[in-house]
């Protein structure tokens, strides 16, 4: 795609910002959609309806108006807080899990930045979220926000070790990082994916990745740190206007980045599960979009339905249930591969 | 390492506690009481409840009334999520003083009306409490079905929440023609939402993480503290005031007091108050039933006296609200104004549990706990 | 057991403390008891195997006019089912009464109320401070003859 576009600018360095860009230009349209569509998930299973009016046909338009609104609120600092700080806090949040989208393959031919350690470096760069988050309930100056920022931070450490294990799991079946020659492993009809191979461990290492990145995400059972019936709004309680719009498109780009490495590595990324049809360049866009969409519409159904889990018993989870049966996934695959 | 670090004595680690304040503004907290949380880490050393928030002088107000019966709306307002129980406890305590004898359709439609208030209440505690934990969705389907309850109400008596309806010797009105089927209607819909509720919530694994063996009230406790209705009997202390400390009809209906028995975790925790008041709601629905049986006719205004002026007296009487033991000390100098009106609210005694029970908690479990002590700062404060 | 019963058992350990007693004909049967001795009766009520008074349902104050404020505890067994009542008399000069939460710890909190409201001193009580009204207020509102304050901190309080 590099070459493609250098033809056209005639330079090298123009070709490489529109694909930096591009991922963004992609965040700002989905995020958008999936504010409302979580709303309408949402409605649907509490027997009502959800937005209805803004824009016409089923409130389309009620993310756009929400946006705007936030846009136009006075951006209010405390006194007290450490003023550098709260102002780096999310935007560094959203470099966090925007950086992992120059990884990750949106069709053949489409990837940011075609890196050998593709997984490796999406794991590593996933975690400056973490130094976000610390210095958003540091810099507020308020004991919540330390407290969720403190419980948020627990959390995401905790994780990142079932996620890392898991992925382990499935690049010693493919033998490489690098996401594109993962995907292209995976051409074929379904059942070409990763997860029906070496059954049934690659299908156990893919659960443990799903629950861990709910939790990598804070997303219900594991939202603690924004658990807003115990600490108001945990770490981003002090923040207004378009810093906490910031927070938000930074938790739903991260919610897409996390489904998209889980259909890229597990559920076969930008081919078509029927084999030759319905595939090329831009069908691999449409089905890598559509796994993502499918994946973040689990995500939301089981925040509606679970309650949520006390910070200790969500260490237990990652510690003493997750971590040790993604180790017996590897022990297993290992086995396998070596018999 | 390890002993190292245990032994704080040899180290240079200091910890400090802090205190925190739940302040009278918060999502979980039910209403505007403030919590001083003294915190060690997550865990929790001491809390104290502040009240007092949302005083509003009832007692003096009553003595400045000029008659008895414009007491009544102010006792709505009490606990305002279950008026009716309220406004019974002293209506009965006038009643007794005066020594009127209710027609029986009054004594029928004031069971009715109690035990679907009972329900109403119980829903508003099952749903929060959900919320508390995180779960958003029960809360929703069980608002579906008080909408119902609250139709009925407002068909009857013009109010859906404050409803000054019983009157001192019977009611303020006579229920409308198409009640007992609509409360029919209601009580089979919701039979089948107690089964979705306790599919979506009340047998859910993570739940009853959250809430079992979290905030354990030990019988002896709780009757020392003088706690009543569901935590008293989430305890396992067989009470209830309808059974046995009899008043108005009761008797007269098959139905069972429900006592936690410790299914899911050590006796008297967080799971056993709330599955007491889940099942508390089955058994409303069964004594409804029966009652919409039995309702005979009759006229509901025929006992109400023209001046009420009991005669010099002192009456203690307390019926069974949904948050537990209401209890009404009027006392009468045989004039036309309650001398004295002294409100015992039953969330007011259960709230003093509170720092007992919450010692060595964590940060998370003491909102499961207020959760499931179920306050209503209007009755507390009164 | 009925009231008379229980008067009659506590007549035979107290007999000199009790002022008066009504049980017949009323349908809360009651004791007046000397304040200073409310606590021994109140450890006898609760240990005595006939009687086992162990939850206290209220604890209120009354301002009974003619310069007399009064305390009434309604004690009821939830093992053997029957009610008692027990009254204490003091004067607005010396208004002393021992506390009884050693012996029902609900009476904590109620009687921190009727501090609050009536100006009830209670001896040993552990926490005595005001729990509805703030902590600076003036006055006892329950009491008859209380004149609300002018100013609260600035706030004009008449309505």
């Amino acid at each position: 795609m590099d070459k493609f576009l250098t033809d056209i600018l005639g330079s090298e360095i123009g070709s490489y910002i529109i694909i930096a860009i591009l991922p963004l230009v992609f965040i700002v349209p989905y995020a958008l959609f999936a504010v409302w569509l979580e709303r309408k998930v949402s409605a649907k299973m509490q027997d009502r309806l959800g937005p209805m009016y803004t824009g016409g046909w089923h409130g389309w338009a009620q993310t756009i108006a929400d946006i705007i609104k936030l846009l136009q609120k006075e951006d209010i600092v405390p006194t007290v807080a450490d003023k550098k700080l709260h102002l780096l806090a999310p935007f560094i949040v959203f470099v966090g899990s925007y950086a992992a989208f120059a990884a990750i393959p949106f069709s053949i031919e489409y990837i940011g930045s075609n890196l050998n350690l593709g997984l490796f470096y999406i794991i590593a760069v996933s975690s400056l979220v973490v130094v976000g988050l610390l210095m958003a309930g540091w810099a507020s100056n308020n004991k919540w926000s330390l407290l969720g920022a403190m419980r948020s931070v627990a959390q995401i450490v905790s994780y990142e070790i079932p996620t890392a294990l898991s992925l382990l799991a499935v690049i010693m079946i493919a033998g490489t990082m690098n996401l594109q020659e993962i995907n292209q492993m995976q051409t074929g009809w379904f059942w070409n994916w990763f997860i029906f191979q070496k059954f049934p461990f690659v299908f156990l290492a893919f659960i443990i990745y799903f629950v861990a990145s709910l939790a990598e995400v804070n997303r219900t059972p594991f939202d603690i740190p924004e658990a807003e019936s115990e600490l108001v709004a945990g770490y981003h309680t002090e923040y207004t206007g378009m810093k906490f719009a910031m927070f938000f498109l930074a938790e739903y780009a991260n919610m897409f980045a996390v489904s998209a490495i889980a259909s890229a590595v597990f559920l076969g990324g930008w081919n078509s599960p029927f084999g030759d049809f319905m595939s090329g360049q831009f069908w691999g866009v449409f089905w890598f979009v559509a796994k993502g969409i499918f994946f973040i519409f689990i995500q939301m159904w089981l925040r509606w339905t679970l309650p949520r889990l006390r910070v200790d018993q969500l260490m237990y989870v990652s510690w003493k249930v997750l971590t040790p049966w993604a180790f017996v996934c590897i022990f297993g695959i290992g086995l396998w591969l070596v018999l | 390492m390890g002993e190292i670090i245990a032994n704080n004595k040899n180290t240079n680690l200091r910890t400090e506690e802090m205190v925190v304040q739940m302040g009278p503004q918060h999502p979980s907290t039910h209403g505007v009481l403030r919590l001083e949380v003294t915190l060690d880490g997550e865990i929790v050393t001491d809390v104290k409840p502040h009240i007092g928030y949302l005083h509003r002088c009832f007692e003096k107000q009553c003595e400045a009334m000029s008659n008895y019966q414009q007491v009544i709306p102010y006792l709505d307002r009490l606990d305002y999520i279950a008026a009716i129980s309220m406004e019974w406890s002293y209506v009965l305590a006038v009643e007794k003083l005066l020594k009127i004898q209710l027609p029986e359709r009054v004594e029928y439609i004031r069971v009715i009306m109690a035990e679907l208030q009972r329900i109403a209440s119980h829903i508003i505690a099952i749903g929060t409490y959900g919320l508390d934990m995180g779960a958003f969705t029960p809360f929703l389907f069980l608002m579906r079905d008080r909408e119902m309850i609250l139709d009925i109400f407002e068909r009857t008596c013009g109010a859906r929440l404050l409803y000054n309806y019983f009157w001192i010797g019977g009611l303020s009105h006579d229920v409308p023609l198409d009640f007992i089927d609509r409360t029919r209607q209601f009580c089979n819909k919701f039979k089948k939402t107690i089964v979705e509720v306790n599919n979506l919530l009340s047998y859910n694994e993570i739940f009853i993480k959250r809430t079992a063996n979290v905030g354990v009230l030990p019988a002896d406790v709780a009757i020392n503290f003088a706690t009543s209705g569901p935590v008293l009997r989430g305890s396992g202390v067989n009470w209830d005031l309808r059974r046995d400390d009899p008043y108005s009809i009761y008797d007269k209906f098959n139905w069972e007091v429900q006592v936690g028995k410790g299914e899911r975790g050590i006796l008297g925790d967080c799971w056993d108050r709330y599955m007491v008041r889940c099942r508390e709601m089955e058994q409303s629905v069964k004594i409804i039933e029966q009652a919409l049986n039995q309702i005979p006719e009759g006229d509901v205004k025929s006992a109400i006296p023209k001046r009420i002026r009991p005669n010099v007296g002192k009456m203690y009487v307390r019926t069974e609200a949904p948050r537990g033991e209401l209890g009404i000390y009027l006392l009468s100098d045989g004039s036309t104004s309650p001398y004295r009106v002294k409100a015992r609210s039953s969330c007011f005694v259960n709230l003093s549990v509170l720092p007992e029970i919450s010692k060595g908690a964590m940060f998370a479990d003491l909102v499961a706990i207020i959760g499931s002590i179920d306050i209503v700062l209007g009755e507390i404060d009164r | 057991m009925v009231g008379e019963e229980i008067l009659n058992i506590l007549k035979e350990k107290f007999g000199k403390v009790i002022v008066n007693w009504k049980v017949k004909g009323v349908y809360n049967p009651y004791a007046r008891i000397k304040p200073e001795n409310i606590r021994e009766v109140a450890f006898f009520l609760r240990e005595n195997s006939h009687l086992q008074f162990d939850y206290l349902m209220c604890l209120s104050g009354v301002d009974l006019g003619k310069g007399m404020l009064g305390v009434v505890y309604h004690l009821n067994s939830i093992s053997k089912k029957h009610r008692f009542t027990l009254k204490v008399d003091v004067t607005r000069e010396n208004p002393n009464v021992p506390s009884v939460e050693m012996v029902w710890k609900t009476a904590n909190w109620h009687e921190r109320e009727v501090y609050d409201l009536f100006g009830i001193n209670f001896l040993d009580h552990p926490d005595l401070r005001r729990i509805l009204l703030p902590d600076d207020w003036d006055g006892y509102p329950l009491r008859k003859d209380y004149q609300v304050q002018e100013y609260y901190n600035g706030i004009k309080v008449p309505y």
